[in-house]
């Protein structure tokens, strides 16, 4: 298939994992702990999965799995609220699919729908927006979630349903920003990561130009990195460049689909229809700063905090719950005391279990093999064809 | 339709199913008559008895056990690409029997409507279930009709049993992979599940994908002349590709590696599965089957798949290892590993 099967040649996979092995080789001698690269969002962790991408790397490279899947870092508080607006008898609740599955305290979406309430999956905002004019006897509240990557086309819709005077609309912002975390992650005390993959779809909207504080302030590299395994491969590749060679910088691996200064359009909107909240719950993170948007004033009759009284309570995870830990890079997922046992992707306890985008769901969906010894049985027919 | 309705004595004059259709009298009669015996067209349903009877001698001429399955079928849209909730009630069952090696003979059919139901729809999936059973040379021998009031059901559900007679020395069963032993699939994966989704039409795209429903009987009599040793055996429905094998890997205790560059897939579902974030191993299948054949025959029995139109795009997707038991394990295309799990709940679409 064009445009996908170029970047998943196994071919160039191994030419660039020789380039990484040679590289780490000449770091590794001044340091004695791994090199860990956070991958910032959850694409990438799915990728990096589900394509094995690790068994491509020296041991001396470990990957943090961040905070980058916004299903994963919603607090169950939140998960509460969208329950209990979808209870409401008038409400038809519209939500992406992988959001169904998040447990709230008593019970998620999926088993809401279960017991009566109409909940909806949605491809798009616009489909809601589209359900609200076709039930016009109905309140039609669209679950606004994600980082920049989504914001932008839930703002659009905000504007449309404004546009036509759709007043059985509203929008229940769940949606964060991805900067301020990044941030909060570089404070902590006790850091240790040595760079960072930047997210890809967020900075098509935002623009490579938002991290540079990171290499400017921080000191650490960044490359701001695509999905497919390739694109991952060569930007770690990239940022282990930057460590090898002493360097700090902002790099930009995606240009393909990532502009400096972003899409200027997608920001306008969302400056339009959004504004900073003063702090956001995030599941395992805790409260931070400027992390999370909320529809400014001028379009509160979409929004469905100001039209609807929330519980909005603040609910602890569950106490054998580690998913902050795994998401500050402090524990591996397998880690975990309760990984694979009291927490499954069936049963998942903590928000990392929930989505296939969710570190501990990738590592015990695609992870849990042995595979030392690799480079897999077609890697080595295809050296053998090599020679 | 099937003319030979048109010609019947007994001719239903409502175009709507009402609940005296299901009530047992006179109303009932005239539909079963002429919506169901006229299109099944055979003496044991004609004979309008409680049950159809044959003789054990005719079932001893095809082998020596016999296999008995049953499968119920609800599926929205009724009517997709490639087939109908006929099709799929006919050939689920054949396929189910088709699995033990068994060939299939009789079918039962049993229904229920909704009030309300277009004799017109009805008459339709009838005539599918017909032209199915054809092809697959099994007899829809007896039946029952039910009608709900409007709401109870959705438009109309189907129950079909079956019963076949499985060959003597053919011993097929998810416990018997071995190490060494071949993994083939008889064609591409996740057609239906694909034809599906689109026909819903909820995801604002169209593509010519048309659901693989087909009974299998027949490709798996061509692979057991090929070779009667076939290890395992089972048709990849809901759950897909990825659940059979778990299945398989679990019950026979071995590990199964399996090739992504070897599994056949159309670029269209391909295609699908890449924007929707969805991984075709876990989409259902309705005409395609998973056969664990000892090492030594698998090309024979390759070739025997390919030479029927059931098989056109067989292909060798992996083989039977040892360790780590219990598990299936993917080559990527791109050169890595990783466990290919059985499915928790439903696939659903990743967010961005």
């Amino acid at each position: 298939m064009k445009y996908v099967d170029e970047f998943r040649d196994p071919g160039k996979a191994l030419a660039l994992s020789r380039e990484i092995h040679a590289l780490t080789a000449t770091i590794a001698r001044a340091k004695r702990q791994p090199l860990q690269i956070m991958e910032v969002c959850g694409g990438h962790t799915h990728s990096i999965f589900r394509y094995g991408v690790t068994q491509f790397l020296p041991d001396e490279i470990e990957f943090v799995h961040g905070p980058g899947c916004p299903v994963c870092v919603l607090p169950m508080g939140r998960v509460d609220d969208c329950v209990a607006l979808a209870e409401r008898p008038e409400v038809i609740f519209t939500t992406f699919g992988d959001a169904m599955r998040v447990p709230g305290s008593k019970k998620s979406l999926l088993k809401a729908k279960a017991d009566g309430a109409d909940v909806r999956m949605v491809y798009s905002p616009l489909d809601a927006l589209a359900l609200a004019r076709q039930n016009p006897e109905r309140e039609v509240i669209f679950f606004g979630l994600g980082f920049e990557t989504t914001m932008p086309s839930t703002a659009m819709t905000v504007l449309q349903a404004d546009a036509q005077n759709v007043s059985n609309f509203s929008l229940f912002c769940n949606h964060i920003t991805i900067i301020p975390t990044i941030k909060a992650i570089l404070d902590e005390p006790d850091l240790r990561l040595d760079g960072f993959l930047g997210p890809g779809h967020v900075s098509m909207v935002i623009g490579s130009a938002a991290y540079d504080f990171i290499a400017r302030d921080y000191g650490k590299p960044i490359t701001i990195a695509g999905f497919e395994p390739l694109d991952v491969l060569q930007s770690v590749w990239m940022v282990v460049k930057q460590i090898a060679e002493g360097r700090a910088q902002v790099e930009n691996q995606y240009a393909r689909v990532v502009p400096r200064d972003g899409n200027k359009v997608a920001l306008a909107a969302v400056a339009e229809v959004f504004e900073l909240r003063e702090f956001f719950e995030w599941r395992g993170l805790g409260s931070i700063a400027h992390s999370g948007v909320r529809v400014r004033e001028r379009y509160a009759a979409f929004d469905a905090e100001r039209k609807f009284a929330l519980p909005n309570l603040r609910i602890a995870d569950p106490q054998s719950c580690q998913c902050g830990e795994v998401l500050k890079g402090q524990l591996k997922p397998q880690q975990c005391k309760i990984f694979g046992t009291a927490c499954t992707p069936q049963t998942p306890l903590g928000a990392l279990m929930v989505s296939t985008e969710g570190a501990c769901a990738a590592f015990y969906n695609y992870g849990r093999i042995d595979t030392s010894g690799l480079s897999a049985s077609k890697a080595t027919k295809e050296d053998q064809h090599g020679r | 339709m099937d003319d030979k309705s048109r010609r019947r004595v007994r001719t239903l004059r409502e175009s709507h199913v009402n609940l005296s259709h299901g009530s047992g009298g006179k109303a009932m009669r005239d539909l079963i008559e002429d919506v169901f015996v006229a299109a099944f067209d055979n003496p044991q349903l004609a004979a309008m008895e409680d049950q159809a009877v044959f003789p054990f001698a005719e079932l001893a001429l095809h082998g020596d056990r016999l296999a008995f399955t049953t499968d119920t079928f609800v599926v929205d849209p009724l009517f997709f690409a490639g087939g109908d909730i006929g099709t799929l009630a006919v050939a689920g069952t054949v396929n189910d029997l088709a699995m033990s090696g068994a060939r299939p003979l009789y079918l039962s059919c049993a229904m229920v409507l909704e009030e309300g139901l277009s004799i017109e729809v009805l008459r339709r999936v009838v005539a599918s279930m017909q032209r199915t059973a054809q092809l697959a040379g099994v007899t829809i021998v007896t039946g029952d009709t039910k009608v709900v009031e409007r709401g109870a059901a959705d438009k109309l559900f189907i129950n079909t049993a079956g019963v076949g007679v499985v060959p003597a020395g053919v011993s097929i069963s998810a416990a018997n992979a071995r190490v060494g032993d071949a993994v083939i699939i008889n064609g591409t994966l996740g057609d239906h599940g694909t034809a599906i989704l689109i026909a819903r039409n909820q995801l604002g795209v169209s593509c010519d994908v048309a659901s693989d429903c087909q009974p299998l009987a027949g490709l798996v009599a061509a692979m057991l002349a090929a070779c009667p040793d076939i290890h395992c055996l089972r048709d990849a429905t809901r759950g897909g590709v990825a659940t059979v094998l778990n299945e398989f890997a679990e019950s026979s205790n071995v590990a199964i590696r399996i090739d992504e560059d070897a599994l056949p897939l159309r670029e269209e579902v391909r295609g699908a599965c890449e924007i929707l974030g969805l991984d075709p191993l876990y989409l259902a299948n309705e005409g395609k089957l998973i056969a664990i054949v000892p090492g030594e025959h698998a090309s024979a029995v390759l070739a025997a798949m390919r030479a029927h139109p059931a098989g056109e795009c067989a292909a060798i997707i992996g083989e039977v290892c040892a360790a780590p038991a219990g598990t299936v394990v993917l080559n990527t295309c791109f050169g890595g590993q990783r466990i290919v799990d059985m499915l928790v709940g439903e696939q659903l679409p990743r967010i961005c």
